[in-house]
This record gives C-alpha cells, sequence and structure tokens, in this order.
C-alpha cells in the first residue's frame, strides 16, 4: 500500500482561471482535493467608504468599475436606487432604452462567461474566440451609445446619460440577426458535447437548499432548479411587459448553469426584440439636480445582473453625498458555496467549478 | 563507387542518398579507420534535421496548425511576418532563443536541462523507419514497427524528468500524470497495433505497405477499428489537445513544462507537434497504405501520396486540438482500461479467426474485400454495444434547460414545469 501525503497548492493568483488576485488554497492528497480554503485577495479599492464622500451623481462612475464586464446592469442597479430613494420616476423611453442596454450586457457578460468556462474545461481556445467575435458587436454599440465600450457609465439618475443615435437600431438588429446562430454553434460544440459533457456533469453539485442557504443567485442559483429571477419577481424598468421565460436547471451542476447561461442569451434577444420594436418617443431623461439631496431614509434596489441579484443599500442624511453606500455584489455571495463544491473533487474539477461560478474580482474586493 | 544517378526520374530523392554515400567514401580513404562513421552519423542528423524535421515541424507543423486553428477560430493566423505570415515560426524561433532560459532555484538543474535535448532526439530517429516512396527508407530493419514503438516510449521520459526536476508542484501533477498516462495507453495501442500485424503477417513497415499494394486494400478498411483505437491511443500519448491532461494549460498550468522558458519551452513545443507528425507518417503507413494509392504512384511521386496522407491524418489532430475541451485524468484512464483494452482484445479475437480462415483458404484475393465488409460493421456493432455496456445513455443527457413563466421556488426535475 503507497502511503501518500497531502499538500498545499495555491490555484491561483497567478493561474490563468482565477482573474487576478482571488486563490484557491487548496489541500490536496494526489490529484484528489479534501481541503479548500478561499484568499479573497486584497483589491483594497474601498469603494463603498469613497463613494460617501462624492455627490449621487460623481459615484455612478464607482459602480461600472466594480463589475466591469456588466457595467450597464451596475450603472442601473445604483441609479434604481437612487431613483427609489429620491421618487424620482423614468420616462417610458428611458425605462426601454435601460432594458436595451442591460440585455445586451447580459449577453455580453455571458459571452465572457461560457467562454471563459470552455476555455477552463479545455476548449482550447476556439470557444472563447467565438465568444469574444460576438461581443465585439455589442461592445461596438456601446461605443456608438455611450463612448466607452467597458466601463460604459450611460445610466444616469433619471434616466440615461444620452438619446440613441441612428446607428444604433440596424447595430442591435444585426446582433439580433447574428447571435442566435452562435448560440446554436455553441451548443453543438460544447453542450451537445460528450467530453464536455463528461466533464462538467456531476461536478459542483449544489443542491436547492445550499443553493438557498448560501444566499446564491443567478444562474448559480436556476441551475439548481430554481425558478427566481428579480426581473420576474420584483420587477424593474418596466420588465413586466415583456414575455420571456426563466430557465431552470436539473441538478444544479456546472453543466446546468452553463445551459442556463446559453438559454439566458435566448431570452435576452427575445426581450431585446420586444424593447427594440416598441421603443416609445419622448424625453429619455428626466431633469434631476447635479447636487441630489433625496429625502431622509433609506433604499435598497435590485436588479438580475448577469451574475445575480446585484443590490445596492443606499442611506441619505439629507446631504448631497450618501450616508451610507454599500452594495451587494453577486459574485461574492456566489463564491461562499465554493468549499461545498470542489472539495471531493479533483483539481481539474475545480478549476471547472470556479469557471462555472463566473466571478468578477472587482466586485469581491470592492 | 555507386553510380551517382539511380532512376530516371527526377523525383527520386534517394539520389541525396548516393551524394552523401559518395562523399564518405571519399573520406574513407584519407581519414582514420571508423571516423567516417561518426562523420555519416553527423552528417546524417544535420541533414536529416535541416532537411526535414525543421521544415515539417516549424513551417508545416507550427505554420499550418496556427492557420487552420485561426481559421476555426474565426481569426486570421499569422499574416504578418513574410508573405501570408510564412517567416512566422522563424520569427518565433528567434524570439524563443533570444528569450532568457530561467531555472527555479531549487530544481535539479542538471537534469532540467538535460530534459529537452532528451525529448528532441527520438522525433529524428524516429524517421528512420518510415518509408517515404518505393525503397526510401533510411533503415528497412525487418522489425521496424517494434522499433518505432520503443523509440517512441522514449520521449515519457524526457518529460517526466522535465516535471519532477522543475520542482514545482504544478510540474510534479504533470509528471505524474503523463507517466500514468503512457502506461495505460501503450497496451490498447499495441493490441490495435496487433491487428494490423495479424493481417498483414508482417512486422515490418516496408512489408504493411506492399501488403496494401499486393491486395489493394488499405488496412484502414479491413481494420478500422485498429485506426480508431490508434488515433485514441497516439492522441492521449503524445498529450495533444482532447486528452492533453498533462499539459493542461488551464488547470494544473502547462503541468511538467510549467518552469521552461525560452527556446528549452520552444523544444517541448516544436516536438511535440513533431511527434504528432510523426505518428501521422507512421499511421499513414500502417493504415492508409503508405506511399502507395492504387496505382496512382506510377504517375505522381510516392514520397509526395506519403506526406499528402501524413497531412490529411495530422488535420485530424489540428481538427480535435480546435474542437474538442479536455478530458480529465481518471476519466481518460478509465477510458484506456474499461473501453479501448476490450475493444482491443475483441479485435484481436476477430482477426485472427479471420486470418484463420484465410490461410485455409489459401490466400484467396477476393476474401480480404468480405473481411473487409465484415469488420467494419462489426467494429460499427462492437464499439456501440461495449458503450451501451458500459451504461452509455447520451439521449439521457438534456441539453436544454427547463423554461418556466414564473418565478416561484423550487421545482423538482421530475414535475413539468
Amino acid at each position: 500500500m503507497i502511503k501518500s501525503e497531502p499538500f498545499v497548492i495555491n490555484i491561483g493568483p497567478q493561474h490563468p482561471s482565477t482573474h487576478g488576485v482571488f486563490r484557491i488554497k487548496a489541500t490536496v492528497d494526489g490529484e484528489k482535493v479534501i481541503d479548500a480554503e478561499m484568499v479573497m485577495g486584497y483589491l483594497h479599492r474601498s469603494m463603498e467608504k469613497l463613494a460617501e464622500e462624492r455627490t449621487y451623481t460623481q459615484n455612478i462612475p464607482f459602480t461600472d468599475r466594480t463589475d466591469y464586464l456588466s457595467s450597464m446592469s451596475n450603472n442601473l442597479g445604483y441609479c434604481l436606487a437612487v431613483e427609489k430613494l429620491a421618487g424620482i420616476e423614468v420616462p417610458p423611453r428611458g425605462n426601454a432604452i435601460r432594458v436595451i442596454m442591460a440585455e445586451l450586457q447580459r449577453l455580453a457578460s455571458h459571452c465572457m462567461a461560457v467562454g471563459a468556462f470552455a476555455n477552463d474545461t479545455g476548449a482550447w481556445q476556439t470557444p472563447v474566440m467565438w465568444a469574444f467575435r460576438e461581443r465585439e458587436k455589442i461592445l461596438d454599440i456601446f461605443e456608438v451609445t455611450s463612448g466607452a465600450r467597458l466601463t460604459c457609465n450611460y445610466m444616469r439618475i433619471g434616466g440615461v446619460a444620452f438619446d440613441l443615435r441612428p446607428e444604433f437600431e440596424p447595430m442591435v438588429r444585426r446582433v439580433l440577426r447574428e447571435f442566435p446562430p452562435f448560440i446554436d454553434e455553441m451548443e453543438g460544440l460544447l453542450s451537445e458535447n460528450e467530453i464536455f459533457i463528461a466533464r462538467t456533469k456531476g461536478v459542483g453539485v449544489l443542491t436547492p437548499e445550499m443553493a438557498i442557504n448560501s444566499s446564491l443567485s443567478g444562474p448559480m442559483l436556476r441551475g439548481s432548479g430554481i425558478a427566481w429571477d428579480i426581473r420576474k419577481a420584483d420587477p424593474y424598468c418596466g420588465y413586466e411587459q415583456y414575455d420571456f421565460d426563466i430557465p431552470i436547471g436539473y441538478n444544479g451542476d456546472s453543466y446546468d448553469r452553463f445551459i442556463v447561461r446559453l438559454e439566458e442569451m435566448r431570452q435576452s434577444l427575445k426581450i431585446i426584440q420586444q424593447a427594440l420594436d416598441g421603443l416609445p418617443g419622448g424625453p429619455f431623461r428626466t431633469e434631476v439636480p447635479l447636487a441630489l439631496r433625496p429625502p431622509k431614509g433609506e433604499a435598497y434596489a435590485r436588479i438580475e445582473s448577469p451574475r445575480g441579484e446585484l443590490g445596492y443599500y443606499l442611506v441619505s442624511d439629507e446631504g448631497p453625498s450618501p450616508y451610507r453606500f454599500h452594495i451587494r455584489p453577486p459574485s461574492f455571495i456566489n463564491l461562499s458555496a465554493l468549499k461545498e463544491m470542489t472539495v471531493g473533487g479533483t483539481v481539474a474539477d475545480a478549476i471547472v467549478v470556479l469557471g462555472s461560478i463566473d466571478i468578477v474580482v472587482g466586485e469581491i474586493d470592492r | 563507387m555507386t553510380p551517382f544517378l539511380v532512376s530516371d526520374k527526377w523525383y527520386d530523392i534517394r539520389d541525396l542518398g548516393n551524394l552523401s554515400r559518395a562523399l564518405l567514401d571519399a573520406a574513407d580513404k584519407v581519414l582514420p579507420g571508423g571516423v567516417v562513421y561518426v562523420l555519416a552519423a553527423l552528417i546524417g542528423f544535420v541533414a536529416s534535421f535541416l532537411l526535414f524535421v525543421l521544415p515539417s515541424q516549424l513551417i508545416i507543423g507550427v505554420y499550418g496548425e496556427r492557420r487552420i486553428i485561426g481559421r476555426m477560430q474565426s481569426r486570421l493566423g499569422p499574416n504578418r511576418v513574410g508573405p501570408f505570415g510564412l517567416l512566422q515560426p522563424i520569427a518565433d524561433a528567434i524570439k524563443l532563443i533570444q528569450k532568457e532560459a530561467l531555472t527555479p532555484t531549487q530544481a535539479d538543474r542538471v537534469v532540467m536541462y538535460i530534459a529537452p535535448i532528451i525529448f528532441v532526439m527520438p522525433a529524428v530517429l524516429l524517421w528512420a523507419v518510415i518509408p517515404f516512396g518505393e525503397n526510401m527508407v533510411i533503415a528497412d530493419i525487418p522489425v521496424s514497427l517494434m522499433y518505432f514503438l520503443a523509440v517512441s516510449a522514449l520521449p515519457v521520459i524526457a518529460t517526466f524528468m522535465a516535471g519532477w526536476s522543475s520542482n514545482n508542484k504544478y510540474s510534479l501533477f504533470g509528471a505524474m500524470r503523463i507517466v500514468s498516462m503512457a502506461i495505460s495507453y501503450e497496451s490498447p495501442l499495441v493490441l490495435a497495433l496487433l491487428g494490423a500485424v495479424v493481417m498483414s503477417g508482417t512486422i515490418s513497415l516496408s512489408g504493411m505497405v506492399a501488403w496494401a499494394d499486393e491486395y489493394t486494400i488499405w488496412m484502414v478498411f479491413v481494420q478500422p477499428l485498429a485506426l480508431v483505437i490508434y488515433f485514441i491511443c497516439v492522441s492521449a500519448e503524445l498529450n495533444r489537445t482532447p486528452v492533453d491532461i498533462a499539459e493542461a494549460e488551464s488547470e494544473i498550468v502547462a503541468g511538467y513544462l510549467t518552469e521552461y522558458s525560452g527556446m528549452k519551452w520552444g523544444l517541448f513545443y516544436g516536438m511535440d507537434i513533431g511527434y504528432a507528425l510523426a505518428a501521422s507518417g507512421f499511421a499513414a503507413t500502417v493504415f492508409l497504405g503508405g506511399w502507395t494509392f492504387f496505382g496512382l504512384e506510377q504517375w505522381v511521386p510516392g514520397w509526395l501520396i506519403f506526406i499528402a496522407k501524413t497531412h490529411l491524418f495530422y488535420f485530424l489532430f489540428i481538427w480535435t486540438r480546435g474542437t474538442l475541451p479536455r478530458l480529465r485524468a481518471d476519466q481518460l484512464m478509465a477510458f484506456a482500461w474499461k473501453f479501448l483494452l476490450p475493444l482491443g482484445v475483441f479485435n484481436l479475437l476477430i482477426v485472427s479467426t479471420e486470418r484463420m480462415l484465410w490461410a485455409e483458404q489459401d490466400y484467396a484475393k477476393g476474401l480480404i474485400y468480405v473481411f473487409a465488409l465484415v469488420n467494419i460493421a462489426l467494429s460499427v456493432g462492437l464499439v456501440y454495444a461495449w458503450a451501451r455496456f458500459n451504461g452509455y445513455r447520451p439521449e439521457r443527457t438534456p441539453t436544454r434547460p427547463r423554461l418556466v413563466k414564473q418565478a416561484g421556488g423550487y421545482i423538482p426535475v421530475g414535475e413539468r414545469p
């Protein structure tokens, strides 16, 4: 009988699938992970504290830098919180533009998630290249509308920053036309691929109880078979008028999270189609004073960001800047179930699980 | 003195061999006894490296692989350096040579230094026994298939040395994985090749080409299962992408070559392609009839046919590399022992029976075509039945999630949403 000794390896931060400062201290016995400890790293941006020194409008650029892969959604969540706090109404055109932008951002973010996940399973760059190809088209739309590609900073309190340009609609129509074949391609390349299924099925299983107890959200929760989507459960920006479905998985493994993301892309396309067809006219923004002083009180607004429930908690003391500013980031909370998912699997599985969570480190230490 | 030209055919590159022989004969008269053999070995090594390994690996291997994979990934691939980016491999090589070859402080310096050298050597040795055309084989030994298998097992030692000496946990993972994998995959590989050997009744690679020429059938039609097993096993041994678990960039950060940089890394990487080309050439010889093409070799140089077949097979390697995800180490091991090995044994049983029948019929020429049809049908049936027996049910995996209209808590799997 060979006696083996467990040893510790650091998966990350230099590891390609741990994007930056995050690392897993994994104790392994051969290839089997017998213990895993997460070290969140120290990005040390202290954004929440900084935000308490700036006015409400000045805080918007912070939010698109927390989650740099879904800046539109993050802007939107913050603006919703301020609007809730100050009681500001958004005109219907502004809401429709917001919905289109948030859904385009979901497409772009899921492209990254799906591509990086495929890369983590070892599909040597091809899926990630295809995903990037599609994502570029969406980033081009963002560039035309807001001037920036990654950190868009497009939402404003009371609406959006600029009206849509004439190039906008044909570009979105092009995405609507060219995206479904891409999703079908990914399905043929990955979700119907036996090696991919063998690698991801039954890996990182989360039971519904575990998912709820860890307060997970987004595709992680829906992969476990829980039909929970804030766009349906607590609609904002007029999501109740669009017809779309919530995709849910079967067993809560990495494979289910993957196919849920692919289906969410299809549903997002459906929403964009409806919103674009019924785009109302009129103003795109309610005029709001730059030095906004909301009445005393607190507000919590949440949206369904690509990674899950993104919440902003604001407390006002009638000053020009928030008394308290807190973000509920989905990546940070989704990571909390990592230990349960990785222990018992192999090192290769740990990477797949990490890829299926779809983390953005900017959100984890904000 | 041998005649300078062996044939009047313009493409017969055996003339180069005659040229070197003439040179060596002349040198033998001047030099003291024995030195000429060292000289011959050196000339052979340098010439084969310059004439074959360098162009095939760097230009065709690296450049072709990058261009084809670039096409699969809907990007361009190298297109800046030289015409169509053809000089890109050379530019890469210059860049790699310029880079510093780092050695970790705690590493075993000697072993780490010689590992890439040991890794390169067999890549040249392997081509010694492969017939490029009629009589165009450097060493036509009667046991060339055994020689090929033996030499192709050498790089495993080099990779294990590299992984162990780097003193990095990821490298150790890679080294362990490659050894376990090489041991697992050698058995079904040899079993599959035994089928071809039993059918053709020879263990010499030129003999196999002659067999394919004589019966005007390629081994792949008689032994389709053997080719499939060979392809899977060889891609596992060569660390090609569907099963490159020893390298595994996304999980163990390039495994055994994590700590290598510069041209040392370049040797490992370039020779990976070299071994894939050698394996393709071997497969083209054994399974695709080598340099023969049902009479076409009368009109086209045989070595051109051979190179075309080699690259046809090599394209399969590129294709799988461009598209497939990677298996896990334990899954791969289970696949070798539970799936491929029994299939190889079955295949050997069938082919031995057929060979007996054939011998009784006194090698009737038409019977081989009956065997081919029977074997193709049997292979498909056998793979299907064995996969079913092992519990493989593809239709049980739903590839689309369930769709729900309303947000409302947990929906158990059995229920209709």
